[in-house]
């Protein structure tokens, strides 16, 4: 129950936030919701899985982070803002 | 011995390759060695060959070699299969001995052209494919040789390809030899549905057995391969394309228009002889489509200004007696005309060659003149070829191979004098052509300068075909002058003897005699014509019907006209009319559904990544409420 209302508080937040930064912040609470989900799923039904399941979600978050900051801070450099609308060069 | 067979096609292949891909990158005296050096290493190996079969023949007389099956389709299995018999092993010798003189005399020849590498890799590659398709034991491996040799015929003919002339003088001689190739598939279908192999021995064997004589799948099946040697041979009706083939280099048009490729529909007549055996009808039009082409294309000749296509429609006129040797069943003869005629006209194009190169490119014979001091190798390489050619008695080829032909024109079954009086006019017509291009480019007042010397690589294939031209024909001699027969011996091991049924009212010493004193009367009026009195060719020239007779033979009988009316007319006035029918309007509806689902797709490629990222979401709900609910 909680993971699901904090799943929907990030997606809401990545839709609506205009700042990159945020964007990606919804994008951790996301992985964390499911990462709740699954350690509340482990312990309700007595498995190991959903324990090793959140450690390969800690550490993949890790990874995604340090890309994702790295592509902000490129971002910023060139665009001198962090705002998302402003990247929509691939427009077709 | 025999085992190394398979190089004789593989060596220059193999040589194609290398020039083709590493040739352009290196330095033109690395191309000429290996090109030149491919071709010498095949000639020596069919020497090698040939002394190998006359000392010990194998099991026979013929050795097969099968190297893989090319394709098992149910029961057709084609092999990759080599086949060495006598007349094999002659057209081998031949086309790579021919081939080798020739290119040692392009080497020197196209020393200054652009595409060095490029010419020597589409020359290697004819030498292969022309002898694959002479060696072929099953019909569709020569059939591949056949298409490689036409590949190769037309890259070369447009080998200058920045002038769009020669471009669609190749066109032609592509389209034109596809006509003729298109029956000769044909035939191979046919041959295949009703007798079950395309092996040309076992084909033949089963043709015997199964086929009546006269039976008119027989007929069908030998007038399609007709067909086929008539477009190759440039042969009635499909000649056109021959003459404008002497756009190509001067080496290209020795060697593959003249020596060797356009042959090879007498070749395969005589390789499938047992077919035509069985079809009279078609073997007495394979005689009439030679007796009437050597007249066409003498007369032909006869007007020409270009010197090499007098030489051309020589060549045309030359393979007419071929066709009139096959056709009255004298198979031998043919291949030994065959045999002469590469020699003396492939020296013929290259004095020509020679004659061209010291004056710039020039090809109008009534702007040479006097040539005969400046240019030896190039005067005394056309009188000797142009002897050889036109028959002159006792010392030239081309007299004994000739005048075997004639004789049997009259003697076979199959023959008739109404063929001999053709063959005798042609006789006429050939020396009065080329002595008067000899007499005009050689003698008379001197028009242009010289401004080139030959190289030995190009006196040294000159001589040589001289030789050849000379003593080629002393291998078989008539009863009359000693009487040797070897070569029609030796032939006759793959190809039966010419029958001699009627000799009523000629022998074959008087033939000989005919065919002398109708050469000598065509040598005395060229030379009355066109050295001594050029003011009667001038005056015939210059009446009404001269002239008319002048443009009809120098245009071939008109026959380009009646093709551009008959076929290419038709085509583009058709394709104009029809420029928009419904297939088009089905293929422009199709763009446009396209263009008009490109439109609306493309207004979803917003360049925003939150809508991305919203749609996303949205199908991932969409999918997960249908996979949960549904």
């Amino acid at each position: 129950m909680l993971a699901g209302i904090l799943f929907a508080l990030g997606v809401v937040g990545l839709l609506v936030r205009r700042n990159l930064v945020f964007v990606l912040m919804s994008v951790e609470i996301m992985l964390n919701a499911a990462g709740l989900a699954f350690v509340s799923a482990g312990a309700r039904w007595a498995q190991a899985d959903g324990q090793v399941m959140f450690i390969f979600i800690l550490s993949m978050a890790a990874s995604e982070v340090a890309v994702g900051l790295a592509l902000v801070l490129q971002l910023y450099r060139e665009k001198q803002s962090l705002d998302l609308d402003s990247v929509d060069e691939m427009k077709g | 011995m025999f085992k190394l067979l398979f190089l004789v096609p593989a060596i220059p292949f193999a040589s194609f390759l290398w020039l083709a891909t590493v040739g352009p990158r290196t330095s033109r005296r690395a191309v000429a060695i290996v090109g030149v050096g491919s071709i010498a290493a095949c000639a020596l190996l069919s020497l090698l060959l040939t002394g190998s079969y006359l000392v010990s023949p194998p099991l026979g007389g013929a050795y097969t070699q099968v190297l893989w099956t090319w394709i098992a389709a149910g029961g057709f299995t084609p092999q990759i299969g080599l086949y060495l018999d006598v007349l094999s092993l002659v057209m081998m010798l031949v086309v790579s001995f021919v081939s080798f003189v020739i290119h040692l005399y392009s080497a020197e020849f196209m020393l200054g052209e652009e595409g060095y590498s490029r010419f020597f890799a589409y020359m290697n590659l004819f030498v292969a494919s022309m002898i694959t398709l002479v060696l072929a034991n099953n019909l569709l491996l020569l059939y591949l040789g056949w298409e490689g040799v036409g590949l190769c015929s037309y890259l070369l003919i447009g080998f200058w390809y920045q002038d769009s002339v020669n471009g669609a003088a190749a066109q032609k001689a592509f389209i034109v030899t596809r006509v003729g190739d298109t029956a000769f598939a044909i035939g191979l279908f046919l041959l295949f549905t009703h007798l079950g192999t395309l092996d040309i021995q076992e084909l033949m064997r089963r043709a015997s057995e199964q086929w009546s004589t006269g039976s008119s799948l027989a007929i069908t099946a030998a007038a399609l391969l007709l067909g086929g040697a008539v477009g190759k041979s440039a042969q009635l009706p499909l000649q056109t394309w021959l003459p404008d083939a002497m756009a190509g280099p001067t080496p290209t048009s020795a060697l593959i228009h003249a020596a060797t490729m356009v042959t090879a529909g007498v070749y395969l007549i005589a390789r499938t002889h047992v077919l035509f055996s069985l079809a009279p009808p078609a073997q007495f039009a394979v005689a009439v489509v030679g007796a009437a082409t050597l007249l066409l294309a003498g007369c032909s000749s006869l007007v020409q200004r270009d010197i090499k296509r007098i030489l051309a429609y020589s060549t045309i006129s030359q393979i007419g007696y071929m066709f009139l040797a096959l056709g009255v069943g004298a198979w031998s003869a043919a291949i030994f005309h065959l045999m002469t005629h590469a020699f003396f006209k492939a020296l013929l194009f290259l004095a020509a060659g020679v004659v061209i190169q010291a004056l710039h490119h020039e090809h109008d014979i009534f702007k040479m003149g006097g040539l005969r001091r400046d240019l030896p190798y190039g005067f005394w390489g056309f009188v000797i070829g142009g002897s050889a050619l036109a028959g002159l008695p006792l010392i030239t080829a081309g007299f004994y191979s000739k005048d075997l032909i004639l004789w049997h024109t009259w003697s076979s079954p199959q023959g008739s004098i109404a063929l001999w009086i053709a063959g005798m006019i042609g006789v006429f017509l050939t020396s009065l052509y080329i002595y008067r291009l000899i007499f005009l480019v050689f003698y008379g007042d001197k028009k242009m300068e010289v401004s080139h010397r030959s190289h030995w690589r190009i006196k040294l294939p000159v001589v040589a075909l001289c030789f050849l031209s000379i003593v080629g024909g002393f291998v078989n001699m008539p009863r009359a002058l000693g009487n040797v027969t070897a070569f029609t011996d030796l032939l006759h091991a793959s190809l039966p003897e010419a029958l001699e049924a009627n000799k009523a009212g000629m022998t074959e010493g008087l033939s000989e005699g005919l065919a002398a004193i109708s050469f000598g009367c065509g040598l005395i009026a060229a030379y009355v014509l066109f050295l001594r009195r050029r003011s009667i060719a001038n005056a015939l020239g210059a009446s009404s019907a001269g002239r008319a007779i002048h443009r009809f033979w120098f245009a071939d009988w008109g026959m380009d006209w009646i093709y551009d009316r008959a076929f290419v007319r038709p085509v583009i006035w058709f394709s104009t009319i029809d420029r928009n029918d419904f297939i088009d309007a089905f293929y422009d509806g199709v763009a446009g559904l396209t263009e008009l689902s490109w439109r609306a797709l493309r207004a979803t490629e917003s360049g925003r990544v939150r809508w991305y990222a919203a749609w996303i979401t949205a199908g991932t709900v969409i999918f997960v409420a249908i996979a949960l609910w549904i």
